[in-house]
């Protein structure tokens, strides 16, 4: 059980930490979180196979999702200005691979409010993580709203 | 009923009232008498290629289903069982040989005709017999373009698209195969406002440099693009940049429009902006498939045609130069849903449309950039217009500027012009005032 045990906790508070920076809207050092070479993806279908045939909700490079962290700073950042407060509530972490990079399967559940508007978002969530000095870095995350093809309102937030 | 003198006093040369956007009434008025009279755009061929295939979408806010029927046309069905009221086919795509009522089991064939319901015994055969999916009475395809018209009579397809047609043949005629499908999936985003604010939007010249300001800001701060397909963030980067372009490149732009509230920019992008030269190889390989199928000089024809947005009033936004197409569905005076579908041109180098999906993604994307600003700025006039304490909203920009062509389009005195709004306005008051 060891094994499998002392990953999992540190597993579990790495994405306590991540949503934690989210929601204290630290995003310069939620952004730190990834790798050079990490991938943010929102796919917009179900069981979305690639993200370059179909489009997706987010599909970011590091630079692409620097620049949302960016926008959101801009002083005339509309659909940022006030920034969304939001609650990031993760669960059913499990580790599913251990090797040169763990993937950890979680569900996120979200509650947004901006503006008198307050919506809740679910979605499956896949992490690849590589193991770095201070714990892990995110190599991908991958995140399928239950919703993602739906008519949606403009999303002006992280996941 | 709001007399014809009251509706003509909402819009004015350079102003408009705000209950136009904002008034319940008008807008059950507009339902009848707007989009129950223009042509609607609907889909594209591609998205029922054999006997069967259908779609559900919404014309207004009646639910339709498109299909391909057994005869190889296209039938445009009004999606509610005679029987009961029900919605006979679920929200979506798929195919089918006969539609099914859910309730009491009603079965309609590709046609709309009713060939089977259940317990027939209890019913006189001759009150059955004509009973079906109601078709929608006019259809027309244009170059592959779905068009319907819930009116049984009215201008033809051609007499109401006019000179805008030619932005549907500059779309097509880039495919170097000749047609173009649709794939990549479906963005469908949705605001708390008015239909008309998305079409008002996509050919002002003004707001970029506002409402995109922070997107501007943050690729002006990201790594120089390189060529096609270099860096995956590369079109990202270049269209938010494009936003920002100079106030003089946007006043230099042709913009056109027609009596019926089309409207269109011209002279805008040419493929070497959008796609980092058109020397590049994949750009070469390209133009030489298109010359390939319909010669040099009709090649050369082609490309130089250099379109940005068209609209076709009163529900599409499209551009071929990323091959994306918008439809408007309207659900309330304050309520908006838009689907926005992308476009592969047939035998074109398959990172072209890679380049569509990045570019979809980035402008169109629900969680963009880009587009998430326009929402929220559509909600914010929606916001303004809700209040009475202020009546008129201004259109004034290029008033008094207008050129009329030879070919019937009125063209703005400069590409930042108001005149595609005063378009639209004018033939908002046409549909809603004429018997």
């Amino acid at each position: 059980m060891a094994r499998l045990h002392d990953p999992a906790v540190n597993v579990e508070r790495f994405l306590y930490h991540e949503a934690h920076l989210l929601d204290t809207q630290q995003f310069e050092a939620w952004l730190d979180l990834f790798t050079d070479d990490a991938i943010y993806w929102v796919p917009l279908e179900r069981d979305q196979k690639d993200a370059v045939q179909t489009s997706s909700i987010i599909h970011d490079d590091r630079t692409l999702l620097g620049l949302r962290v960016q926008q959101a700073r801009h002083p005339r950042a509309h659909a940022r200005l006030p920034l969304a407060r939001t609650v990031h509530q993760v669960g059913n972490v499990m580790v599913l691979e251990d090797g040169i990079e763990l993937k950890v399967a979680s569900t996120l559940q979200l509650i947004e409010w901006r503006q008198e508007k307050q919506r809740a978002w679910g979605a499956l969530v896949e992490h690849r993580l590589r193991r770095a000095e201070a714990g892990f870095k995110i190599a991908r995350k991958r995140i399928d709203l239950v919703n993602s093809e739906a008519e949606l309102d403009g999303m002006a937030i992280l996941f | 009923m709001v007399a014809n003198e009251q509706l003509a006093m909402l819009v004015q040369p350079d102003r408009v009232h705000r209950s136009v956007y904002a008034d319940p009434a008008l807008f059950e008025l507009e339902m009848g008498r707007l989009f129950g009279r223009a042509w609607l755009v609907l889909g594209h061929a591609s998205q029922v290629p054999d006997p069967g295939d259908y779609f559900t979408t919404r014309m207004a806010r009646e639910p339709v289903i498109v299909v391909r029927r057994d005869d190889g046309e296209i039938g445009v069905l009004v999606n509610r069982c005679a029987h009961r009221g029900a919605t006979v086919c679920a929200e979506g795509r798929g195919h089918a040989e006969r539609f099914v009522c859910p309730y009491h089991g009603w079965s309609y064939d590709r046609g709309g005709t009713l060939r089977a319901v259940p317990v027939p015994g209890g019913y006189m055969k001759e009150k059955l017999s004509g009973l079906g999916l109601k078709p929608v009475p006019r259809i027309s395809v244009y170059r592959g373009f779905i068009f319907a018209s819930l009116a049984a009579s009215g201008p033809g397809l051609e007499e109401f698209l006019g000179p805008a047609k030619s932005s549907f043949d500059d779309f097509v005629d880039r495919a170097p195969g000749g047609e173009l499908e649709v794939a990549g999936g479906v963005f469908k985003h949705a605001y708390n406002g008015n239909w008309k604010l998305m079409l008002e939007n996509h050919l002002d010249g003004v707001h970029p440099a506002y409402v995109h300001a922070s997107s501007i800001a943050a690729a002006r701060s990201a790594p120089e693009p390189g060529a096609p397909g270099e860096h995956y963030y590369d079109i990202a980067v270049r269209q938010m940049r494009q936003n920002g372009a100079p106030e003089a490149l946007w006043e230099s732009i042709g913009l056109w429009t027609t009596s019926r509230g089309h409207g269109w920019l011209g002279d805008y992008h040419t493929d070497k902006r959008l796609t980092g030269g058109a020397d590049h190889p994949l750009f070469k390989e390209y133009a030489r498939r298109l010359a390939s199928r319909c010669g040099e000089a009709e090649a050369e024809r082609i490309l130089g045609v250099t379109r940005w947005n068209t609209i076709i009033y009163p529900n599409c936004s499209f551009m071929s130069q990323f091959r994306q197409l918008r439809i408007i569905h309207p659900l309330a005076a304050d309520r908006s849903v838009v689907y926005t579908y992308s476009f592969r041109m047939k035998d074109a180098p398959g990172q072209m449309f890679r380049d569509t999906v990045a570019f979809a993604n980035v402008v169109n994307g629900t969680a963009s950039w880009v587009l998430t600003d326009d929402l929220e700025v559509y909600e914010r006039v929606q916001q303004g217009f809700s209040s009475g304490a202020v009546e008129w909203a201004y259109i004034g920009r290029g008033h008094g500027g207008d050129v009329e062509e030879p070919d019937g389009t009125r063209r703005g005195a400069s590409g930042t012009s108001e005149v595609f709004i005063r378009a639209q306005m004018g033939a908002w008051l046409d549909y809603m005032t004429r018997q």
